[in-house]
C-alpha cells in the first residue's frame, strides 16, 4: 500500500488545481520503476504526471528544454537529520528541504532522534504541523522504535503510524536489548512499518572515534572496529528471521556486512540495506590530518571495505544510496577530534559522488543510479514516489551529468558546512527540481516561496 | 658528531606536529642543529640571542614538568620570552575550544606555540588555525616529536649512527606518543626498530609502520644496540586489562640480569618519569648502561633546535 503521508505535498496538490502545465522536452528519461531509457517529453498537469511520450506539444504549457540532460523521478533521500525540533541552530525543515532540492531530492525522510525524540504521534502531528509551514520538498517521518531512544519500552507504533510516520528508528543509537529489539520486529511487522536499525554493538565501539586498525595505531586514537557494526547485522538478521519479519540496515560501512546482508537476501528473507557516499568514496586514510569532517558513525572503513560496498551496490546487495545527512556546526566540529560530533552533511553532494564513484567507474549504469537513490528508498518505505508512471505525484529532477563544479563552502545550502567534500571537483549535478509538478529548482535557482 | 647534513636543506616548516611528517633530511637537521646548540649548553654563559624579541608560549592541557621545564629552558637559551599557560584538561569542554585559545594567544602577538594535548592530533588542529608556529610537546597517544629527538640526538652522539641499529621499544607501546615517535625518527633514520610488549599493548597494524613487533623480552633484547623503556601507566586506562605491576616486572621489567644477556654496552633509555621496580630496576636506571640524564640534557638542545628552525622558517616564508 503506497504512504501518501508527505505533508508538504499534500498542501501543494491543493494549491496547484489552477492547473499549471509543464512540458519536459528531449531528456532522456530514466525510470527503472516503469523500464524507461529513452528519449521523452513529459507532460505535467495539475502536480502530477500526465504523459510521457515522443513530440509532445502543448502551447499552454511551459516549456523546460532537457536536451542532454537527465530526467528521472527526483531523488528519494531515506535517511537524513534535519534537526528539528530541538537543534534548529544545526538545521531546519527549511534549510534541510532547501538542500534536499539543491541535490536533486525531492522526498527526505527525517530520523527522530531530535529534541524531544520523536517517540509520539503529539511530536509527530507538532513536526507535520513545521513541514507543512516550512518544506521545499516531500518530508517524511521516521518514529522511534523505544520511547526516549532509550531502547527500553517500545512507543507507540499503531498510534504513530496513524499519524503519519513511514517507518521506525531509533537511528543514532542501536536497539542494545535483543529482547526488545525482538518485540519492535514483531510489532513493526503487525503495524506494518519497516523498522530502520542503526547496527552497533556499543559494547564494541564505546569510546571510538575511528575504524579500528591502522590509522587508529599510526594516529592514536581508541577505534571502532567492524566487529561493532556486523555483529549486529549478525544478530538482527537472525532476529527478523525468527520474528518472520523485514529489517532494513542503515549505513552499512564493511565488507562484513555486506555479505551478512547478501547471504541473508540469498536465505529469502525480507532484509533491505542502505549506505552512504562516503562509504563508497573515502576510506580512513582521509582521516590522517584529524579533520573532524572525516568523523562519522559507522566509521570511514578500509579501502577493502570500499571495494565491498561497491560490489555490494553492483550485485543488489545494496538497495539504496542515503546521506545519512548530519549537520553539525563549525563550533561543535572545531574542537579536538575525540571531542567532535559524528556526522557530515550529505544532501548536496550526494548524486554528484554517486555519478562520478558508481556510474563514472563502471560500477552502476544509470538506471541502477536511479534505482538506489530514488525508486527503491520509495519502494522500501512504500511511499508512492520514485515512479514517473501516469497520475504519479510529478516529482522530477532533471540532471546535467557532465556539469562540473567546485563544491564551495560558500554554496551549501544546509545550514552547516560540515563536509569533507568542501573545495573538491564535482560532476554531475540536479538543473531543476519539481516537487508535485511544482518547478522549485530552475537551472539551478531555488525559487523562493 | 658526524656531519653528514648537507647545507642545502632548509627548514621550510611553520610547525613541528610529529616525526611522521618529517623527511630524513628534515630529522638529520634538527640533530645537526642540535649539536651546535649543545655546545652552547655547556659555556659558562649559556645564551645565544637567537630568537631575541620572539616570544613561546607554552601551552599545557596536561600536567608536564621536565618537558614544560626543558622547553622553557631552551627558549630562555635562545634568548626568547616565555609564557606558560596551563589548562586544565577537565574544563576544557565546557570552557574555551582549543582554537580560540589558539587564537586569542596569537592576538598577543607571541611567534611560537608549545603544545602538549591529552587528544591526539590537538596540534595538527591548532596548527591549521594559526598563523604561529606550533611545536607539539605530546599529543594523546599520538606523537611526543621532540623526545624522539633527544633519544635519538642521545643515541647518535654515543653511538655515533642511527643507521643500522637495533633499538628495542619495550613497554605500553599501544599508550605511547613516544613510542610512536620513535618509530617514525629511528626508521627514517634506518634503525632497525622492535616493539615488545604484552600482546594487548602492541595495537594493531603497527608492522606497518616498519617495525617487528613480540611479546618476548628476550627476543626484544637479543642483539639490541639500545633499548628505550616506556613508562607503565597502570592508572591510564581502566577499560583494559593491565598485567599486575609485579607480573609484568617480572616478565618485562629491565633487570641486571637480563642485560648480562645483552650487548656489553647496550644502550638504555628512558622517557622518564621511571617507575622504579616496574619497567626497569634501580641497579640498571643508575647502572653504566643507562643514558637517561644524559636524555635529559639533551632534551634542551635539541629544543633549541626545534625553536630555532621553526622560528626562522616562519622568516623566510614571510
Amino acid at each position: 500500500m503506497a504512504n501518501k503521508n508527505s505533508y508538504k505535498q499534500d498542501s501543494q496538490i491543493t494549491s496547484q488545481k489552477s492547473g499549471a502545465k509543464y512540458l519536459i522536452k528531449n531528456g532522456k528519461v530514466i525510470d527503472p520503476a516503469n523500464k524507461i531509457n529513452d528519449l521523452y517529453d513529459i507532460l505535467i498537469v495539475d502536480g502530477k504526471i500526465d504523459k510521457i511520450g515522443k513530440d509532445l506539444n502543448l502551447n499552454s504549457a511551459q516549456t523546460i528544454d532537457a536536451k542532454g540532460k537527465i530526467v528521472a523521478p527526483g531523488l528519494v533521500d531515506m535517511h537524513v537529520h534535519l534537526r528539528e525540533p530541538g537543534r534548529e541552530d544545526e538545521e531546519t525543515v527549511l534549510t534541510g528541504s532547501r538542500a534536499a532540492i539543491r541535490g536533486g531530492y525531492t522526498s527526505i525522510v527525517c530520523m527522530p532522534n531530535t529534541d524531544p525524540a520523536i517517540d509520539n504521534p503529539k511530536t509527530v502531528k507538532s513536526l507535520k504541523e513545521i513541514i507543512k509551514k516550512d518544506s521545499l520538498c516531500g518530508v517524511f517521518i521516521v518514529g522511534a522504535i523505544t520511547q526516549g531512544r532509550l531502547g527500553e519500552r517500545l512507543t507507540d507504533f499503531k498510534a504513530m503510524k496513524k499519524e503519519g510516520v513511514v517507518g521506525i528508528s531509533d537511528d543514532g543509537s542501536s536497539v542494545e536489548n535483543k529482547n526488545v529489539m525482538f518485540e519492535a520486529l514483531k510489532e513493526a511487522k503487525k503495524k506494518g512499518l519497516v523498522l530502520i536499525e542503526h547496527c552497533e554493538d556499543t559494547k564494541l565501539s564505546a569510546g571510538g572515534v575511528i575504524n579500528q586498525g591502522f590509522m587508529a595505531t599510526k594516529m592514536g586514537l581508541r577505534s571502532i572496529p567492524s566487529e561493532s557494526e556486523y555483529e549486529r547485522v549478525k544478530r538482527d538478521i537472525e532476529l527478523t528471521k525468527r520474528a518472520s519479519s523485514g529489517i532494513h540496515i542503515a549505513h552499512v560501512s564493511c565488507k562484513e556486512s555486506v555479505e551478512l546482508i547478501r547471504r541473508a537476501k540469498r536465505e529469502g528473507l525480507k532484509v533491505s540495506a542502505e549506505t552512504c557516499p562516503h562509504y563508497f568514496t573515502l576510506a580512513e586514510e582521509s582521516c590522517a590530518t584529524y579533520d573532524t569532517n572525516t568523523k562519522m558513525n559507522p566509521p570511514l572503513r578500509t579501502k577493502e571495505d570500499v571495494e565491498a560496498i561497491k560490489k555490494g551496490l553492483a550485485d543488489g546487495t545494496i538497495d539504496a544510496i542515503a546521506t545519512d545527512h548530519a549537520p553539525h556546526t563549525d563550533s561543535e566540529k572545531d574542537v579536538e577530534f575525540e571531542f567532535a560530533p559524528f556526522g557530515i552533511i550529505g544532501l548536496e553532494t550526494a548524486l554528484s559522488l554517486a555519478i562520478m564513484e558508481l556510474v563514472d567507474t563502471k560500477v552502476l549504469s544509470w538506471e541502477e543510479l536511479i534505482l538506489k537513490m530514488s525508486t527503491n528508498p520509495a519502494k522500501i518505505l512504500a511511499l508512492d514516489r520514485g515512479s514517473l508512471k501516469k497520475e504519479a505525484v510529478a516529482d522530477i529532477v532533471i540532471i546535467e551529468p557532465q556539469k562540473e563544479y567546485i563544491y564551495d563552502k560558500d554554496s551549501v545550502e544546509s545550514k552547516c558546512k560540515n563536509s569533507p567534500f568542501i573545495n573538491w571537483k564535482l560532476k554531475g549535478k540536479a538543473s531543476c527540481v519539481f516537487v508535485a509538478g511544482e518547478l522549485v529548482m530552475k537551472d539551478e535557482l531555488i525559487m523562493d516561496v | 658528531m658526524k656531519n653528514n647534513v648537507s647545507s642545502k636543506v632548509v627548514w621550510t616548516k611553520k610547525d613541528l606536529l610529529g616525526l611522521e611528517y618529517l623527511s630524513t633530511e628534515e630529522i638529520e637537521l634538527i640533530l645537526y642543529t642540535a649539536a651546535s646548540f649543545k655546545e652552547v649548553t655547556t659555556r659558562q654563559i649559556k645564551k645565544v640571542p637567537a630568537l631575541r624579541g620572539k616570544t613561546v608560549v607554552n601551552l599545557f592541557y596536561e600536567p608536564s614538568t621536565r618537558t614544560r621545564t626543558s622547553f622553557e629552558l631552551a627558549a630562555k637559551r635562545l634568548s626568547a620570552d616565555v609564557i606558560n599557560i596551563a589548562i586544565e584538561s577537565s574544563s576544557v569542554k565546557k570552557g574555551e575550544t582549543l582554537i580560540d585559545t589558539g587564537r586569542n594567544i596569537e592576538a598577543l602577538k607571541i611567534d611560537i606555540i608549545v603544545v602538549r594535548h591529552n587528544c591526539s592530533g590537538a596540534p595538527n588542529i591548532l596548527a591549521r588555525a594559526v598563523k604561529s608556529s606550533v611545536v607539539n610537546a605530546g599529543d594523546g597517544w599520538h606523537e611526543h616529536p621532540t623526545q624522539a629527538l633527544l633519544d635519538m640526538f642521545t643515541l647518535k652522539s654515543r653511538l655515533g649512527r642511527i643507521e643500522g641499529l637495533n633499538v628495542s621499544i619495550i613497554g605500553d607501546v599501544a599508550h605511547s606518543r613516544v613510542a610512536r615517535s620513535n618509530i617514525w625518527g629511528l626508521t627514517k633514520l634506518g634503525a632497525k626498530v622492535t616493539v615488545c610488549a604484552p600482546k594487548m599493548l602492541i595495537p594493531e597494524g603497527i608492522e606497518k609502520m616498519g617495525v617487528r613487533a613480540t611479546s618476548d623480552i628476550n627476543e626484544a633484547l637479543k642483539g639490541a644496540d639500545a633499548i628505550n623503556v616506556l613508562r607503565m601507566q597502570f592508572e591510564r586506562d581502566s577499560e583494559l586489562v593491565f598485567p599486575s605491576k609485579l607480573g609484568y616486572f617480572k616478565q618485562y621489567g629491565i633487570t641486571r640480569e637480563r642485560l648480562k644477556k645483552c650487548k656489553k654496552d647496550i644502550i638504555v633509555m628512558h622517557p622518564g618519569p621511571i617507575n622504579r621496580g616496574i619497567e626497569m630496576s634501580s641497579d640498571v636506571a643508575d647502572g653504566t648502561n643507562s643514558v637517561i640524564l644524559e636524555q635529559v640534557t639533551n632534551g634542551i638542545a635539541v629544543r633549541m633546535a626545534v625553536l630555532y628552525l621553526v622560528a626562522h622558517a616562519k622568516e623566510v616564508s614571510a
